[in-house]
């Protein structure tokens, strides 16, 4: 493409509003009544996220993946790639993500460690926020309800609440699986901004708050421990 | 330049129409140039000398309703009321997602209107993918051939020109062009102008967007290539930011009943313009839209108007 500054986000949208939130009417309509299974791995993610070990870290990686491979599958290649010709990139980088999450959550293993209260308090809420809250926030703009998007069946909520899981997270793995949901956040942002949508700044605000978290967590580690009377730690 | 060609018998709507273009015509003052009533403004293609009807239909982010059935069958009413109220020229592209099969589905349940100029793009790199891709739009629109095939904003230009002018010469399509938009690569455009036998060349052009002027439209006239505006409401932000100010009364005086049909006036009014194709999802204003083809044009006094008002506003 040249000239390519000369193009305002509003050039590549190819779509109405209407038809953007038609086509989750549509989706919830077709596979209904699978999102009840998709809440239940939400409510699962968040039950195990209580006392995240071994095993469970493991199992939340395993239905994060299969989370990120349906929406990859069900609604960004079967449905939206129908009014968006960029879909079907965005369906590989869901289904390189789900990947990711197989090979370094599912098989090197997370390690749940927050080493701040804040930040674990970040990572809960978010990822609460995505199963239990965000779905609710369009029917709250005006949206209809059966336009509604769920963790594990739509984009967003899935992307919000694997950055939850991700900020409670630590090691090196995790660097590896942050890039593609914020970068999805940044793209589902504009999407929003440029449709006018109410929540525009919700997935880049999500983003926002995981990089704060991430750069907390470093210095977090980088700095001595310290005791009650401000003594560096031996330990 | 204006060509008159006689229209359909008179329906109810039609005669309504009819009749308000002729009471606007009665209050016409002796700048504004006669047209017949009930007629619908055509402008030759400069290479055939066949006559388009100045207002098309455009589909970008209209007619891109994926497989939404009800959206679908919504647009075929959009292209009914459009054929009904004498327009005759789509536009559409590969770049806008199931646009093209929608039109498609609407020409399938119109049952394929004669009336039909099909205008489409290609809009793919490198060129080699361009005869694989004009052959999947053809049979997303269910045409045995396009009238018209565009290069889409001068992408792999050098390769594509090639392969239509080829396909031209085979009888495969009549007419062959190339777009931009929103003032983009002008100075390419203009070379590929002087240059190329082209037919038609598609362009940005409204009442706040006026670079075209300067260069693209006079160019086209001395090349001899029919011009399509695109972008004639940009993207509709021009009707929202209009449409809460009252039409001035002194548009009744060119049969203008909308905003939208005096910003598709003044477009159609410039002599290099062939047609201008507004896009919509409401069969009422594709109606609408066509209706602007009829009557008088404002001539260059009242486009200064036109211009004025819409700046201020």
């Amino acid at each position: 493409m040249s000239e390519w500054w000369t193009y305002r986000p509003s050039s590549f949208l190819l779509f109405s509003a209407r038809t953007y939130y038609r086509l989750f009417e549509l989706y919830n309509a077709e596979i209904w009544p699978w999102q009840v299974l998709a809440l239940l791995v939400g409510v699962a993610i968040l039950v195990l996220l209580r006392k995240p070990g071994t095993w469970q870290g493991r199992t939340i990686s395993a239905l994060l993946a299969a989370s990120w491979l349906w929406v990859a599958w069900a609604y960004l290649y079967s449905r939206y790639a129908s009014i968006n010709w960029m879909a079907t990139y965005f369906a590989a980088a869901f289904a390189l993500e789900a990947l990711l999450l197989i090979v370094l959550g599912v098989g090197h293993g997370l390690v749940w460690r927050p080493p701040a209260a804040w930040i674990s308090r970040a990572g809960i809420g978010l990822a609460t926020f995505a199963v239990a809250l965000q779905p609710l926030i369009g029917p709250l703009v005006g949206r209809s309800w059966s336009q509604v998007e769920v963790f594990a069946v739509a984009p967003d909520p899935t992307v919000v609440g694997t950055l939850g899981v991700l900020v409670l997270a630590s090691g090196w793995p995790k660097w590896l699986l942050l890039p593609i949901p914020i970068l999805w956040c940044l793209v589902s942002g504009a999407t929003a901004w440029v449709m006018q949508s109410p929540d525009a700044a919700l997935m880049p605000a999500a983003a926002a708050l995981v990089i704060v978290a991430g750069g907390g967590s470093v210095l977090s580690r980088m700095a001595p421990a310290r005791d009650a009377s401000g003594t560096p730690a031996l330990d | 330049m204006d060509e008159i060609i006689k229209a359909p018998p008179l329906s109810r709507r039609r005669l309504l129409g009819a009749l308000v273009a002729t009471g606007a015509a009665a209050a016409v003052g002796p700048r504004i140039s006669a047209a017949q009533p009930d007629a619908i403004i055509t402008r030759p293609i400069p290479s055939t000398d066949e006559k388009l009807p100045a207002v098309g239909l455009g589909s970008w982010i209209t007619f891109n309703v994926g497989y939404d059935d009800v959206a679908r069958a919504s647009c075929a009413e959009v292209m009914r009321d459009f054929f009904e109220a004498g327009g005759r020229l789509i536009d559409s592209s590969p770049m806008y997602g199931s646009s093209q099969a929608t039109i498609g589905y609407g020409l399938y349940t119109l049952g394929k209107p004669p009336a039909l100029f099909s205008a489409d793009k290609v809009w793919t790199s490198p060129g080699s993918r361009g005869p694989p891709q004009i052959e999947v739009s053809r049979k997303q629109w269910n045409v045995p051939r396009f009238d018209l095939l565009q290069v889409h904003n001068l992408l792999a230009w050098k390769e594509h020109l090639p392969t239509l002018f080829a396909m031209k010469a085979s009888g495969q399509l009549r007419y062959v062009g190339i777009t931009t938009s929103e003032g983009r690569r002008h100075r390419d455009f203009e070379q590929i102008m002087r240059t190329q036998p082209l037919d038609f060349v598609q362009v940005s052009y409204n009442v706040l967007d006026r670079e075209a002027e300067a260069r693209i439209l006079p160019l086209a006239q001395e090349r001899g290539m029919a011009v399509i505006i695109n972008r004639p409401f940009r993207q509709g932000a021009l009707i929202d930011r209009v449409a809460r100010h009252p039409l001035p009364s002194w548009a009744g005086e060119i049969g203008c009943v909308s905003w939208a049909q005096l910003l598709l006036k003044f477009i159609i009014a410039h002599p290099a313009v062939t047609c201008a194709i507004p896009a919509t999802t409401r069969p009422a204003h594709a109606r609408e839209n066509v209706g602007a083809a009829r009557g008088p044009l404002p001539d260059k006094v009242m486009r200064q108007r036109i211009e004025s008002l819409v700046e201020q506003l």
